[in-house]
């Protein structure tokens, strides 16, 4: 009896072990099965180099293009923000600050990765877009520019976390060797450091821009929203990410515009298939 | 020749510059939040419905709606996510299997939250006919969050220490005995941090239960798990959006109260972490 009772248990335990698989499939078969049917419309080659977003005129004009490039402008611009100051923050954290300002440190950065990203858009709202349109002397301060500097924050915890993790597991006897070596402490981060945790640094640097790609809540509340080729990183624009969690709700299931959006979905599924598994053979590199 | 020393202070000032520039706006972001957003809470904000179409009265509905989303979320995610980590941490082994494993919660870790929500649309929704209801919220929001559950909660195994597990199998315990009354005792304060972690992220999230449960506007309670439901973060979403003339107080007082739920989860999964820290012994 107890053999059997184990026995079932332990087979448990194996199907929950191969949940995480079996949701990944789930969720990309179900992306597959309502996305696919837009490609009876629109060739794969115009929906990803269509230049004109009208999901709902007649006939709908269903080219992602403008969306992909303010996705890529957006992504580009939080990410020329985030990764110096992230992995800057990163290395103090990891080499320079002293142990008790460490732990003070690693919390607030904790803590910026547990702001729900509705929040942080509403305070982008109300403090960066105002403060962007009047720097800048623009009609609004709504703009790829603002996405951008908002996003770099939301990339932030995750490049410092892992670039981190990274530093912190460089051998010891590396930095004790350099030092010995009469190296400063910064000629040491510089040379031996930095090096030994590149791979590292590479994943933290991937993962985070990953995020930013992803993420919807912020991005759609500060960038405007506009689904046009954006002509400057001063102007409105939309993402990926925003047109969904803007256009599902009226799209009316089983039309043309509720498969576009579901093939966006497979974009995106697929961006950060790709980003995250790249990452992870980098992180596997290292070990 | 330059001197090192001061390449090195240069160096050394960036690299602060860089770490405040970090810490002080999330620090200013709390800060606005609680100083405008405080002073506008009162048990009638917080236990009344909304009214005049969201530009009086309270978040009830919304507190309640999140409440439920969370619970239901936390509900399929714990067992699943925690039995996973107990195959990753006591049964894989190192083989090929395992690693596509890792890699699929990575993967899980790593999807868009609004490609969560169209998954959910599909198969909740729409597929299985749950309509736009709490239980597909929820059902969406545990699979988002199984991937934090899973890799915490297999900290907390891999952490027991080994010499725990070979003493109670050389006292003729089974395997799943040794798990059972060992091995997970000794990782409920890692589970459980990991729990709360999940749980934050869930009340935190708005775009998975976009199109999959939220309501723009209900002023009653859900009757049933096949209901629509309001929830914070879709409110506050709409509140300072879709809806024009909001009182800039509702907003605030929104916003500082999703804030403080998510803050507090992180808190208390932060003070568990470090006093198991201490009073850990081995």
């Amino acid at each position: 009896m107890r053999k059997l009772k184990e026995f079932i248990i332990e087979k448990l335990i194996l199907i929950c072990g191969l949940a995480s698989i079996f949701f990944v499939v789930l969720i990309f078969l179900f992306l597959l099965k309502e996305g696919l049917a837009v490609f009876k419309i629109v060739s794969p080659f115009k929906f990803i180099f269509g230049k004109s977003w009208y999901p709902i005129s007649e006939p709908a004009q269903l080219g992602i293009l403008p969306l992909i490039l303010g996705s890529l402008l957006v992504t580009f611009g939080a990410a020329i923000i985030s990764i110096p100051i992230g992995v800057g923050c990163a290395i103090y954290i990891a080499e320079i600050a002293p142990l008790k300002i460490k732990e003070t440190l690693k919390a607030g950065v904790e803590l910026l990765a547990a702001i729900p990203s509705v929040v942080l858009g509403f305070v982008g709202m109300v403090t960066l877009v105002p403060l962007v349109k009047n720097v800048f002397h623009l009609p609004t301060g709504l703009t790829a520019l603002s996405g951008s500097i908002m996003l770099a924050f939301m990339a932030m915890p995750t490049i410092v976390s892992i670039a981190e993790d990274a530093l912190y597991s460089v051998p010891k006897t590396y930095r004790e060797g350099a030092l010995a070596l009469g190296a400063t402490h910064w000629q040491t981060i510089w040379r031996v450091m930095l090096p030994a945790a590149s791979s590292g640094i590479l994943a933290a640097i991937m993962l985070g821009i990953g995020r930013v790609i992803g993420e919807t809540m912020a991005v759609m509340m500060i960038t405007g929203n506009a689904a046009v080729i954006p002509k400057s990183i001063f102007a409105p624009v939309r993402t990926l990410t925003a047109t969904i969690a803007a256009e599902m709700g009226e799209a009316v299931v089983g039309s043309e515009h509720y498969f576009a959006l579901f093939a966006i979905g497979i974009v995106l599924f697929i961006s950060s298939f790709a980003i995250n598994v790249t990452a992870d053979l980098f992180l596997h590199k290292r070990q | 020749m330059k001197n090192p020393y001061r390449t090195q202070n240069i160096a050394f000032f960036f690299l602060l510059l860089a770490t405040l520039l970090i810490v002080i706006p999330v620090g200013l972001v709390v800060v606005v939040i609680i100083q405008k957003g405080l002073p506008a809470i009162n048990w009638q904000f917080l236990s009344d419905m909304p009214r005049q179409g969201m530009r009086a009265g309270g978040i009830f509905p919304a507190i309640v709606g999140t409440f439920y989303l969370v619970t239901g979320a936390i509900l399929f995610a714990l067992p699943i996510g925690l039995l996973a980590a107990v195959y990753l941490s006591e049964y894989a082994r190192d083989n090929l299997l395992t690693r596509v494993i890792k890699l699929a919660i990575v993967n899980l870790a790593g999807v868009p939250s609004v490609v969560y929500g169209l998954f959910g649309l599909a198969l909740f929704v729409i597929f299985l006919k749950f309509g736009a209801s709490i239980i597909a919220g929820s059902l969406t929001l545990g699979i988002m969050i199984l991937p934090v559950i899973i890799t915490t909660s297999r900290e907390a195994l891999e952490s027991v220490p080994q010499s725990f597990r070979e003493v109670s199998l050389s006292l003729g315990a089974s395997k799943w005995q040794t798990i059972r009354h060992i091995v997970l005792p000794n990782a409920i304060p890692g589970i459980l941090t990991g729990t709360i972690l999940g749980l934050g992220r869930a009340a935190g999230e708005t775009a998975p239960i976009l199109f999959t449960v939220a309501a723009f506007y209900l002023p009653r309670l859900p009757k049933s798990i096949f209901d629509q439901a309001m929830a914070l973060p879709y409110h506050l979403y709409v509140i300072s959006t879709q809806v024009p003339n909001v009182d800039e107080k509702i907003r605030y007082a929104t916003a500082f109260v999703l804030l403080a739920l998510v803050l507090f989860m992180n808190l208390v999964a932060i003070i568990i972490r470090t006093k198991f820290r201490k009073r850990k012994k081995w």
